[in-house]
């Protein structure tokens, strides 16, 4: 069937000239915003104020370039990545174990303790924010990676270990018969049969997690004082205030922080749209 | 992103937990595995997530600024403080009037973008990321991108009010539409991700219905009507629900685009908790907006998947 001729197993039967031009629209007020923020950052003040949609009548490149080589960005970003990866470092090990436990173990209490961390799927950290606060203190992690990763980890325990538990669900059960046959204990069989085949589910756990950590603002807001530990989304809202009429500045500093998530989105948009979905569908 | 945490959820918790079918046979040191890879999760979340969460209830019955021990028993104070105040008020409607906006201009805006790319024609996966590309950046970059948008000075809308000859506004100044001005934020933001959730329902309904409609006449309305709809239900009933959900969690969005004002005219329940809980180190206080919240998350949680979920 040609591309021109009606098709009629489709949701919707409309002229593919109306079709694209719907599309092209809503494309249009999708990408505006991002587009003229990267090129804002190229301009100068006075070009941004009388043209602040076309491209840049001069290319300032040193917008970009000074903040490229001042260190900052490079201090938030590197906070940003150290929380994020220790994050999911954590959050992983932590929640595959216990999903392991709960899928594979039969013992007094289970169904208890599963449904006591899953509480946790059922209201935002926000709740509990002030609590919180007060307990990282009493503990000495004010204004360390520590306070704001843990509680994220604690947070994102009880979807994490729902996903890994879904998925060593439907691992084959004969798997386990076959290890148990072949007299292979517990610590192994996890370690050389599950984890191995769980690359697809660490992958979405990690994404997921990943994502989440990497954009957390009210957790840091909350935890973190010296601006040298700042997380990009911390050091941006204190950049924007230090420059808070320099827009061609705040645009270029925007466009860097948001680049890394735009070019990982692209290179892995199937895992991370696959991800970011089931983590929130199948959960 | 909001959405997704708290979003995916409740489902689990409401069905039985199936996996009693358990292992027919066991190997050695079960004993063993259970008490070195449960506690790591269970300390952390007891530690970070249950005690503070019990501890906002017992915090909201006294005035506290958190050094010393809460001492200062104020029983309900804190609530009725809560729900005299204006500023608490408008974030209720705030984030009522989000949930309204969400239902009645996102939903539909994602559902017809699903419809329209629900078809492996040329194009439609670079459509797709399109749409999806806002969902995955965080809301404080999506903020002050909008914020550069709507500057009375340098922004977008200046610029386009100023083609039509008339006079540029600060919008997000303006008490009385600056919430409007965050709605179209919202949209922007979080329509792709429901869009995505309807591709996905779409391929799941069998093609041949939509031929069979078309064989027996029926109108492109009649087929949205009475086979798309109602057989994209389930999905319909879950994107209502993340939506809600997220509305009432709003907070990172708002902070880099007004913080809750002009005169608290754009607060929400979670900005409200941040601005006069958490920057005024009011625990107690603080403690029982959190209190209000989780009792909304959770009751609404609940009923919508007792009442409107439970055949999904």
């Amino acid at each position: 069937m040609t591309s021109t001729a009606a098709r009629y197993d489709t949701p919707v039967t409309i002229a593919p000239v109306l079709r694209y031009a719907i599309l092209f629209v809503v494309a249009g007020g999708v990408l505006i915003p991002l587009l003229t923020t990267a090129l804002g950052g190229f301009k100068s003040l006075g070009d941004l104020r009388v043209n602040p949609f076309g491209v840049p009548s001069q290319w300032e490149w040193m917008n970009y370039w000074e903040i490229l080589a001042s260190g900052r960005y490079w201090q938030l970003m590197g906070n940003s990545l150290v929380i994020a990866v220790l994050t999911v470092i954590l959050t992983v090990a932590t929640s595959a174990m216990a999903a392991f436990v709960f899928v594979h173990v039969r013992f007094f209490g289970a169904t208890f303790l599963l449904n006591y961390l899953l509480l946790g799927l059922m209201f935002p950290a926000a709740t509990a924010i002030l609590p919180l606060f007060i307990k990282i203190r009493d503990l000495g992690l004010l204004d360390t990676y520590w306070g704001v990763v843990l509680p994220q980890v604690a947070f994102g325990l009880a979807m994490s270990i729902l996903l890994f538990r879904n998925s060593f669900r439907q691992m084959p059960k004969d798997l386990f018969e076959a290890a148990v046959i072949d007299g292979c204990g517990y610590f192994r069989f996890f370690w050389h049969v599950i984890l191995p085949l769980s690359r697809p589910i660490l992958a979405t756990v990690s994404v997921i997690v990943f994502v989440h950590s990497w954009n957390n603002y009210l957790l840091p807001l909350v935890v973190l004082n010296r601006d040298t530990l700042y997380p990009w989304p911390l050091g941006i809202m204190v950049y924007q205030g230090e420059f808070s009429t320099d827009w061609n500045l705040i645009l270029a500093f925007i466009t860097l922080t948001i680049l890394p998530a735009i070019i990982m989105f692209f290179a892995a948009q199937k895992h991370i749209v696959a991800g970011l979905m089931a983590g929130s569908v199948k959960g | 992103m909001a959405t997704s945490v708290t979003g995916g959820t409740a489902k689990a918790v409401f069905q039985a937990p199936s996996w009693l079918r358990a292992s027919s046979t066991s190997i050695g040191g079960s004993t063993a595995i259970v008490l070195l890879f449960l506690p790591p999760a269970l300390l952390l979340f007891t530690l970070f997530v249950a005690l503070p969460m019990g501890e906002a209830a017992w915090y909201s019955f006294y005035n506290w600024n958190g050094y010393g021990a809460p001492t200062d028993f104020v029983g309900w104070r804190n609530f009725e403080l809560l729900f005299a105040n204006r500023a608490f008020r408008i974030a209720l409607t705030n984030n009522l009037l989000i949930i309204v906006v969400s239902l009645a201009i996102q939903l539909p805006l994602a559902l017809g973008m699903a419809i329209l790319l629900a078809d492996r024609v040329r194009g439609t996966a670079t459509f797709r990321l399109i749409f999806f590309l806002p969902y995955i950046l965080a809301e404080i970059a999506a903020g002050l991108i909008w914020r550069f948008v709507y500057d009375g000075e340098y922004g977008l809308l200046a610029k386009l009010l100023e083609l039509f000859g008339a006079d540029p506004i600060h919008i997000l100044a303006e008490p009385d539409i600056a919430i409007y001005a965050i709605m179209v934020v919202v949209i922007w933001k979080y329509f792709g991700f429901h869009m995505m959730l309807y591709i996905a329902g779409l391929q799941q309904i069998d093609r041949s219905l939509y031929e069979a409609a078309h064989i027996d006449g029926a109108t492109g309305w009649q087929i949205f009507r009475r086979i798309t709809v109602p057989l994209l239900g389930s999905t319909i009933r879950l994107s209502v629900f993340f939506a809600i959900l997220g509305s009432i969690q709003l907070f990172d969005l708002i902070m880099p685009l007004t913080k809750g004002g002009p005169s608290d005219s754009t607060q929400t329940m979670v900005t409200y908790l941040y601005t006069y809980g958490v920057t005024r180190t009011r625990i107690g206080f603080g403690s029982a907006v959190g209190v209000v919240l989780f009792l909304i998350c959770v009751v609404f949680a609940f009923g919508y998947k007792r009442v409107l979920m439970r055949h999904d």
